[in-house]
């Protein structure tokens, strides 16, 4: 069972303490953050190259905020990591993906055999997203 | 219709997979029901009254008859031998077992059919035109367009765990047929230059805050409406309330913030994701369209229905809609007959509807938000076998329109969430109106009941409206009078206190009177109402 | 008294306490007194119901149950508008117990 589950493929995950956003604007140092539900993920905008971790905290699964933080902070360009925290589950790893999460740290372990399950389920996707994956709408019409 | 692909095909069978393996997981106590209840709702299963309950969709109301056979099939294998159409153009099996619900989802998809995200706070069924395709007035079939959403709203990865339910609608024509400014986005295919795009609408909806939606954008061309779409929402995932679930729609945010403001925010989220290659091509818009082309139409037919069996007449003059194409024609199915259950449908009658529809429709079917059936493409010259058909089988009620043809959520007899019942109400209703020639008097009267203020019953939009309520554990209605769904779009107002079961239809009765006595010359109930205003109503009603 | 009520997990059937299991007929319920929360944490964890809850009810001399709200008594009798597909199909005047 994984306490902690990282999809970074060799690159090396951030130890360091994640600072609250209102903290890190504070902080020229700082070099991980976390983000909660409601807080402007776009407020990380000027300083996504000296940031080498955004925590994103999920208290609830049903909170879907963090999706958009994840998704947001791609568009931009951050090529950090970004981690989802809090009630994460497997059900939610896929989309988490594709939002642009690549590392987790569940409050319940994750079973690698359902995560692997939940990540390979899908054989497409509709919709282009921020992981690279070309959508099925671009292999019709490739 | 559209047909899946290959791509398609693998989406809802991994879906299915993917459900098999969460329940079985439920099943054997690895997920709790709160952990399970999110995932069972995002393929259409609740718990309800009196068992689990499975919506299965149906895209923009588009069927054929394969799938209305597995539809029978469903109902009789799993469930209790019959199915209920619901305001969004879905079909409802309310006796399933859990233990069943993979197997079920497994047949559906063998007929290209789902029950993916048909609840759950994510995007809904996308809910269009039941005329669409076939009536004069529309600028295009809505339908490419809504399939091209579908296939974009399913398994959003940023929007499965929204604040809320989302419910989309795309119609082409001035004439609303689908309740569209009641959406929480609502899309009207439009020309500008030549040009064919989309005006959206957002913010609209029913419920216990009723609103209609104001326009958003005028224009959107087609290879930018996904992702203009992306930015409205994307704005409503991170602004909408989350604090309090009667305060969490969309039309709640776009009220508070004011339209201009949710306007300006979506413009600048847009003005960003355009440039991210979120818009399939327009390739790919064609492809789909390719799939609603016009079926082979004959040519040479004649206009003329000969009308001599008066029976048959009747029928034809209520249920039977001008077709743009010559010799053709819409008929309406009623699921309302007199003292019946409004969207219900037996087993039988799913499969005769299914045979006609393959026989005499182009194997073509749409379901109606008024729970209604259509057959679009059917020869004059067929209309008499087919009135036959439906006559022997209880579908043969001409009332569409009338007051009779209610609309009825399933209320307390069903939903766990009603607070009274409104399918007894709705057959005293009919019973009280039963002459039909009183009912064509009456003319158009739309009458909406809903057993909660979720509003699943769409009384808001009723011409006259009815709100189920518990008054101290007895139930007790209250009058609405003065709403449309239509392109006059318009929120119902009450009258006052509330009434028992049959003091309501009394109530109803002392209306009708009212508008007959005050009438002019065309006007329908809704026309006099608006001109005499509720005064009149209300002094008699509670005379 | 206080009556305990549920879903069957798998077949989603309406079921009440007995004082021993779970029935789908209103009438074997028993008075949970106050340990029905502590009787649905125990059926929930061993998956014998699904979301059970308390509810008011009275029982007559004659040992029929009779839950104090309408929406408990649907519950416990079917749709009235198909009693076909009750507990009652025989009997045309059942929907009036609901009311």
């Amino acid at each position: 069972m994984l306490e902690f589950l990282s999809l970074r493929e060799g690159k090396e995950c951030a130890e360091l303490p994640a600072v609250t956003l209102e903290a890190f604007s504070g902080q020229s140092n700082a070099t991980a953050v976390r983000i909660e539900p409601g807080e402007d993920a776009r407020e990380l905008l000027p300083f996504l190259e000296r940031i080498a971790l955004v925590e994103v905290n999920f208290p609830s699964f049903g909170d879907g905020r963090g999706y958009s933080v994840a998704r947001i902070l791609r568009e931009a360009g951050y090529t950090g990591e970004l981690r989802a925290v809090g009630d994460v589950a497997v059900d939610q790893i896929s989309h988490m993906v594709r939002c642009g999460f690549d590392s987790f740290i569940p409050d319940k372990p994750l079973d690698p055999e359902h995560v692997e399950a939940a990540l390979t389920r899908f054989p497409g996707f509709y919709q282009k997203a921020v992981d690279g994956v070309a959508p099925i709408w671009a292999k019709r019409h490739d | 219709m559209y047909q899946y692909d290959q791509y398609d095909q693998a989406m809802v069978d991994a879906r299915v997979a993917e459900f098999r393996d969460q329940t079985q997981r439920r099943l054997d106590g690895l997920l709790s029901e709160d952990q399970f209840k999110p995932l069972r709702l995002m393929n259409g299963l609740y718990l309800q009254l009196h068992a689990y309950m499975l919506r299965v969709a149906v895209p923009y109301g588009t069927l054929s008859g394969k799938q209305m056979h597995m539809l029978a099939h469903i109902a009789r294998k799993y469930d209790r031998d019959y199915g209920h159409f619901t305001t969004r153009q879905n079909i409802q099996f309310n006796w399933i077992k859990l233990s069943d619900a993979p197997d079920i989802l497994a047949e559906l998809a063998t007929v290209e059919m789902h029950a993916i995200q048909t609840s759950g706070n994510c995007i809904r069924n996308i809910s269009s035109d039941q005329y669409a395709g076939v009536s004069a007035d529309e600028v295009a079939d809505p339908r490419p367009l809504a399939e091209l959403l579908r296939q974009w709203s399913s398994f959003h990865p940023e929007f499965t765990y929204l604040p809320r339910k989302f419910k989309i609608c795309v119609i082409a024509s001035e004439d609303d047929r689908a309740a569209m400014r009641l959406h929480d986005i609502g899309i009207l295919l439009v020309e500008k230059d030549g040009e064919l795009g989309a005006r959206i609408f957002a913010g609209g909806g029913m419920g216990r805050t009723p609103m209609i939606s104001p326009e958003i954008r005028d224009f959107v061309p087609f290879n930018e409406v996904v992702s203009y779409l992306e930015a409205c929402l994307r704005v409503y995932n991170r602004h909408g309330r989350r604090d309090n679930k009667y305060k969490a729609r969309i039309k709640i945010l776009v009220h508070e913030m004011g339209a201009d403001e949710y306007r300006r925010q979506v413009e600048e989220e847009f003005a960003q994701m355009k440039t991210l290659g979120l818009d399939p091509p327009l390739a790919e818009l064609e492809r789909i369209a390719a799939h609603f082309a016009p079926p082979a139409y004959e040519t040479g037919l004649s206009d003329e229905i000969d009308l001599t069996d008066r029976d048959f007449a009747k029928w034809v003059e209520m249920q039977v809609a001008p077709h743009k194409v010559p010799g053709y024609a819409i008929v309406n199915i009623s699921l309302k007959p007199t003292g019946g259950i409004p969207g219900d449908a037996s087993s039988a009658q799913l499969d005769l509807m299914a045979d006609l529809a393959e026989q005499y429709s182009f194997d073509e079917l749409r379901v109606t938000h008024a729970q209604n059936i259509v057959l679009a493409h059917v020869k004059k010259a067929d209309l008499y076998a087919i009135w036959k058909a439906l006559d022997a089988a209880d579908l043969g009620t001409a009332n569409l329109d009338l007051i009779s043809d209610i609309i009825a959520c399933p209320g307390l007899d069903y939903c766990s969430l009603a607070n009274a019942r409104a399918i007894p109400l709705s057959q005293k209703i009919q019973q009280r109106f039963a002459d039909l020639d009183r009912q064509k008097e009456l003319g158009e009267l739309k009458l909406k009941i809903s057993g909660c203020i979720n509003a699943c019953g769409h009384h808001h939009a009723g011409n006259i409206g009815i709100l189920g309520v518990d008054r101290r554990g007895v139930e007790n209605y209250q009058l609405l009078l003065g709403g449309s769904g239509a392109e006059d779009v318009a929120l119902g107002q009450i009258t006052g206190p509330g009434f028992s079961e049959d003091g309501i239809v009394d109530a109803i009765e002392t209306a009708t009177n009212v508008y007959l006595a005050n009438r002019t010359e065309g006007e329908r109930f809704v026309d006099t109402y608006r001109r005499i205003g509720m005064a009149p109503f209300k002094e008699a009603i509670y005379a | 008294m206080n009556v305990l009520t549920g879903n069957d997990l798998a077949t989603g059937d309406v079921t009440w306490w007995t004082g021993e299991g779970w029935s789908i007929h209103v009438n074997d319920a028993c008075d949970v007194g106050d340990k029905g929360n502590e009787i649905a944490q125990a059926e929930v964890a061993a998956r014998r119901v699904n979301v059970p809850y308390v509810v008011d009810a009275t029982i007559d001399d004659a040992g029929n149950v009779r839950p104090a709200h309408i929406k408990e008594r649907i519950r416990a009798l079917g749709p009235t508008v198909r009693l076909d597909l009750s507990l009652k199909p025989a009997d045309p005047t059942a929907g009036n117990w609901v009311i």
